[in-house]
């Protein structure tokens, strides 16, 4: 653990702002300033309800929208602002994404191996056509297809199948960091556990890191070390897995912990949801702060509010 | 405790004719649900529960077609149905719920008048007044705050968990006897969710009307539901009550199932155990059982021949060939189980 712990963060995220102007008189503020950074090899799981900001900090991180503001650094290079060739080079082979909808995000009219192999061709690397057929042909096995499917269109695979494609279109460029956005919620349950598997292996083996994005706590769990967990475009908690589920102190945080349903009927029942409404709640985010309450566990708040929040 | 069935679903059998074949979807599928309680119905897409939901309403459309089978809405046969009759009974005595409740709403229609179009297919006599009443009572039932204001209001003014209450007041106006809901709340978020299923489960209290939930999510079945039905591969694996299938789950893919998913109580260690391999193909369901080439026990006759439907317990069945006398008790998950309970 101290080993990693002395490490560089592999990418660190301060403040970072992204607002997306509607009109003259309205903007959309999706993220108000969040800060995280996420080691080597680790999985930093993001959580919170949909319009919480999570998805929006995904793309925000791999450059697909401009932030507003903040700072990002990815291998200690700024990657905010306008890059220059050779960040942004890096940036699109360190950095890799899974979406979420695996029929969606595969090109229906080009074969498996051309999608699996367009970064290789655009980054050119491998030698010859045979060379990246034959790293096609390895990556298809690591993620559990066979290499005869390469010759095959994303519409003759199932769920399951179509997201082990997308994650091999990631895996090929050798990535540090994977960011996987909701990249389980459109699979069915014995499949999911599949796919989260296949991730940790893959993990064990590149040693990459996963920026996890998804609203389902007990995967979240399962798979991240530490966690953020988004409220309304703010962090309002972020720790280790351990200290935000053991011992959540932000109130909304405890709300969500609570509304998770048991798959046991007897621990089910006992299951007593709190109710948190912002609007009521007389908190403002806004003006809270980021407040240190033990290791690496964090709570957005004023001081009073993390007074309150620890006595109870 | 015997109790009176409100719906009885005896081997129904359903098909859709496509390009590529015949699709089974549902072959031979029988339950029952009772008055006043709600049967959960669990797998994964594919397996056939929503399939059997809208055999149920005959809302299959041209392609689909009951096979065979018999559906009984309080001792009256629902498959000899013609479409006019059909018509009185959906929303007066069944009423259905669906996932997405965006594309469930038209976007260009008030919500108020939406709601009230279900009044006044039923209840052509009922004067505008009384149906705006009547409106005004269901928005404040499925509690929605200022009711005469959100009447007014369009499907995009409302979030999702409102728009979902939006329609199971909807479902609700003609006080059915029989609410299907599928999958209702996986479009929502956690805290949402936890909030629909406790209103259902209020209104349920309040009403005194039957559901059948459609779900994947073993969470949500332990919250809302009584009975649990988990189908594959178009065919009800293991039927039982809530907490029987919990404790003592009796088929192989219903542990399969609960083994794929992560305990949030337990720390850490356990790895979780996925199911392998993919859904069967329904065009060419395999001969023997539909789970086999997914079973971790399957036995050489499990591929040859369908297994039969056997009672685990006085109030629960299974469909596997593991729990036949003949079968070896060695490795045998289910004969340990069984002993168990004896």
């Amino acid at each position: 653990m101290s080993e990693i712990n002395l490490k560089e963060p592999l990418l660190q995220v301060q403040n970072l702002v992204q607002h997306f102007p509607i009109s003259r008189s309205f903007t959309v503020k999706a993220v108000n300033g969040v800060s995280f950074y996420i080691r080597p090899g680790e999985t930093y799981g993001l959580v919170g309800e949909s319009g919480s900001g999570k998805t929006t900090i995904g793309r925000s991180v791999i450059r697909l929208y401009n932030p507003t503001g903040g700072q990002m650094l990815f291998q200690g290079q700024d990657i905010t602002g306008k890059l220059d060739g050779k960040t942004r080079e890096m940036l699109r082979k360190d950095m890799q994404m899974i979406f979420q909808d695996p029929m969606a995000s595969l090109n229906p009219r080009k074969k498996v191996e051309d999608i699996i192999g367009e970064g290789l061709e655009i980054h050119h690397i491998g030698a010859s056509k045979q060379e990246r057929q034959a790293l096609i042909g390895d990556m298809l096995k690591k993620v559990g297809l066979s290499p005869e499917h390469a010759a095959r269109y994303p519409h003759q695979f199932s769920g399951g199948q179509r997201q082990r494609v997308g994650i091999a279109r990631a895996l090929i460029m050798n990535p540090k960091l994977i960011i996987a956005d909701e990249c389980i919620s459109a699979l069915d349950v014995s499949i999911q556990a599949q796919v989260v598997n296949l991730m940790r292996d893959i993990q064990e083996e590149t040693h990459c890191a996963y920026l996890f994005i998804a609203h389902d706590l007990s995967m979240v769990k399962y798979i991240s070390d530490r966690i953020g967990v988004l409220h309304l475009g703010y962090m309002v908690e972020s720790g280790t897995k351990e200290e935000i589920f053991s011992n959540p102190v932000h109130p909304y945080t405890k709300s969500l912990l609570s509304a998770i349903p048991h798959p046991n009927p007897e621990v089910e029942k006992r299951r007593k949801a709190i109710t948190y409404d912002y609007a009521s709640s007389g908190l403002d985010y806004a003006a809270g702060t980021e407040h240190n309450v033990g290791g690496t566990h964090t709570v957005l708040g004023t001081d009073e509010d993390i007074r309150r929040w620890q006595k109870q | 405790m015997v109790m009176e069935p409100i719906l009885e679903v005896r081997d129904l059998h359903t098909s859709f004719l496509t390009s590529n074949g015949e699709v089974q979807a549902v072959r031979g599928v029988s339950f029952d649900v009772e008055k006043g309680k709600t049967l959960g119905i669990v797998g994964e897409s594919g397996s056939g529960k929503s399939v059997t939901s809208l055999s149920i309403l005959q809302l299959l459309g041209v392609t689909g077609k009951v096979t065979a089978g018999s559906i009984r809405l309080g001792g009256e046969e629902l498959t000899t149905k013609s479409r006019k009759e059909m018509r009185a009974i959906r929303g007066e005595r069944i009423a259905m719920i669906f996932q997405d409740p965006m594309t469930s709403l038209n976007p260009l229609i008030p919500l108020g008048d939406q709601v009230g179009e279900m009044l006044w297919e039923h209840h052509r006599k009922m004067s505008k007044e009384e149906r705006r009443e009547k409106v005004l009572e269901l928005f404040r039932m499925v509690r929605i705050p200022e009711p005469e204001k959100r009447m007014k209001s369009y499907p995009h003014e409302f979030s999702g968990g409102m728009r979902q209450r939006v329609m199971i007041a909807m479902a609700l106006a003609c006080r059915p006897d029989l609410l299907i809901a599928d999958e209702p709340t996986t479009a929502l978020d956690v805290s949402i969710q936890d909030q629909i299923l406790k209103l259902m489960r209020s209104l349920q209290k309040e009403m005194g009307m039957s559901i059948m939930f459609i779900t994947h999510d073993l969470g949500v079945v332990a919250e809302l539901c009584d009975r649990v039905a988990v189908m594959y591969g178009g065919l009800i694996m293991e039927e039982a009550d809530i907490i029987d299938i919990f404790q003592r789950p009796m088929h192989p893919y219903t542990l399969g199932l609960m083994a794929s998913i992560p305990d949030m109580n337990q720390d850490k260690g356990k790895l979780l155990q996925p199911i392998p391999g993919s859904p069967p193909d329904m065009i060419h369901p395999p001969k023997g059982c539909p789970f086999a080439p997914r079973c971790p026990y399957a036995m050489r006759i499990c591929t040859e021949e369908m297994p039969p439907c056997v009672a685990t317990g006085e109030t629960r069945r299974s469909m596997c060939w593991l729990l036949d006398p003949e079968a070896p008790a060695e490795g045998n998950p289910l004969k340990q189980r069984k002993e168990g309970i004896a």
